[in-house]
């Protein structure tokens, strides 16, 4: 009895080690992968694809903790050349391309980025600026007029920590605006709308992928966000290919 | 053999708890420089994020407390069918994931929420506002709170109340004079656990209220949003917050032994 006690913590604790020859792999995702990568990740063959979705700058965080993450998949490609800066993970590889637009409710009265300030009592959400989708939020209203950006700037009424905040905000009905990528307005499905911003706003939003830990099953990854199963997903998801 | 294998098992069970919960606690004081804590401190985002914390925090137990207490002497009182619901019913955001709690707040008390769109028509629109805040704290710290309230009048000696009630005392003034300072010491640990509940929300707090310094960012609104650019500054935080939370824990412990003292 004791025996088989301490038999079964072993391999609870070795379990949770991840020792051995178990075939999963962690990859840390930007929350606006959720819907792709959950999809595809099924199919990487043989593959046990474990993974974990965030704002980018605090999945790059916990890879500077040291947290047990093997693929970096980030919003942006500066937060994965950070880290490949200070020797945490490989220089990062370029693989999806999106576009930050407007996310309004399918009824909003909200049809250009004009009207957002103009309309006194719009609540604006945004990213906080630590996560690319607050940053690129913040690079639109950077190449606004300055009276038009003060304007914009003084509907913002939260700082959410990933697009999932944005994005639940919108849909309850709590906010009437709020910056996001194109495709997490494809994903919300008929509830939200998208206004598009005017190409001279538009910020460059370039996804990278950094592998943190080494390994054949990291390799697999990657190899399957560039060219497989999950590079489809990507592109049916609204994600447009890589440039370059 | 199991006899002297007993006491060691137990000595391993011991040591092996009080280092598994101390050591998260010290690593947040040891992994930065104390000095880097302190200038992350210095900072006026932090002491923004404590203060608004405090206020919020400080203001939703005021209400716990002047709203929870009567409730809990009418629960702990009155009979009325169908009591044990209500005392579950009152309960449950005590065990509810505080997200949970943040999107059944949103969804009542949202712009589009049950309650939330008469109060919208009234012009009041709680998401995003620091009285959102406040009413999250509330939601989830209360049942806190009243648990402890309820039980101690429960358990008071009904024979003191009636005496009061004889010698002419209103039920009010019984109310007032006998039966709240005779729980005094419950009271006092069920306004302190609340508080520090209140102190550390988070989930109930970024779903329903949403995030932005000097609004709704509280402390630990702060740690999560600084984890991703300033480790310093989310740990500075912490120890801040740790500190509160053992402070309100000693003043937990004095309260229950003047009970015991009793």
């Amino acid at each position: 009895m004791r025996r088989a006690a301490l038999v079964a913590l072993g391999a609870v604790v070795a379990a949770g080690c991840g020792a051995g020859d178990d075939p999963s792999v962690t990859v840390a995702a930007a929350s606006s992968l959720t819907g792709p990568l959950t999809q595809c990740a099924r199919g990487i063959d043989g593959l046990d694809v474990r993974l974990e979705f965030g704002g980018s700058d605090d999945l790059a965080a916990q890879v500077r903790q040291g947290v047990a993450i093997d693929v970096f998949a980030s919003a942006d490609t500066r937060l994965p050349g950070a880290l490949a800066a200070q020797g945490r993970a490989q220089a990062p590889v370029a693989f999806a391309a999106n576009e930050v637009v407007l996310a309004v409710p399918r009824d909003s009265d909200i049809r250009a980025l004009d009207d957002l300030a103009s309309a006194r009592d719009a609540r604006l959400v945004v990213g906080s600026p630590d996560v690319p989708v607050g940053r690129y939020a913040r690079a639109v209203l950077d190449r606004l007029p300055a009276r038009e950006r003060a304007a914009i700037e003084a509907r913002v009424r939260s700082e959410e920590p990933d697009v999932n905040g944005i994005v639940g905000k919108l849909a309850a009905g709590a906010a009437d605006a709020g910056f996001v990528y194109r495709t997490d307005v494809l994903a919300a499905g008929p509830a939200l709308r998208a206004v598009g911003l005017p190409a001279r706003l538009r910020p460059t939003v370039v996804y990278g992928l950094s592998i943190v830990r080494e390994g054949d099953r990291a390799d697999r990854v990657v190899q399957d966000v560039l060219r497989g199963g999950c590079a489809e997903a990507l592109r049916a998801a609204g994600f447009g290919p890589a440039p370059g | 053999m199991r006899v002297r294998l007993f006491p060691l098992a137990l000595a391993a069970a011991a040591g092996l708890t009080v280092a598994f919960l101390t050591l998260p606690v010290v690593a947040l004081f040891t992994h930065g420089s104390p000095g880097r804590l302190l200038d992350a401190l210095a900072e006026p985002s932090s002491r923004q994020a404590l203060w608004l914390s405090l206020e919020t925090s400080g203001i939703a137990i005021a209400i716990v407390v002047l709203v929870g207490t009567p409730a809990a002497w009418v629960l702990a009182t009155v009979p009325f069918p169908g009591r044990g619901l209500v005392v579950t019913l009152v309960e449950l955001p005590l065990v509810l994931p505080p997200a949970v709690a943040g999107l059944a707040l949103l969804v009542a008390f949202g712009p589009e929420g049950m309650v939330g769109e008469p109060l919208g028509d009234a012009g009041v629109v709680l998401p995003f506002h620091t009285a959102a805040v406040v009413v999250a704290l509330v939601f989830v710290s209360a049942p806190f709170h009243i648990r402890q309230a309820q039980a101690a009048f429960a358990a008071l000696d009904p024979s003191l109340l009636e005496a009061s009630r004889t010698l002419g005392a209103s039920p009010a003034r019984t109310f007032l004079r006998v039966a709240v300072p005779s729980v005094a010491g419950a009271l006092v640990t069920g306004a302190a656990l609340a508080l520090a509940r209140a102190l550390g929300e988070f989930g109930a707090t970024l779903m329903f209220a949403g995030s932005l310094e000097g609004v709704t960012r509280t402390a630990s609104l702060a740690v999560y949003d600084r984890f991703g650019v300033d480790l310093d500054g989310a740990l500075a935080l912490s120890a801040v917050l740790v500190g509160l939370a053992a402070i309100l824990l000693v003043a937990v412990k004095l309260a229950g032994e003047r009970v015991a003292a009793r």
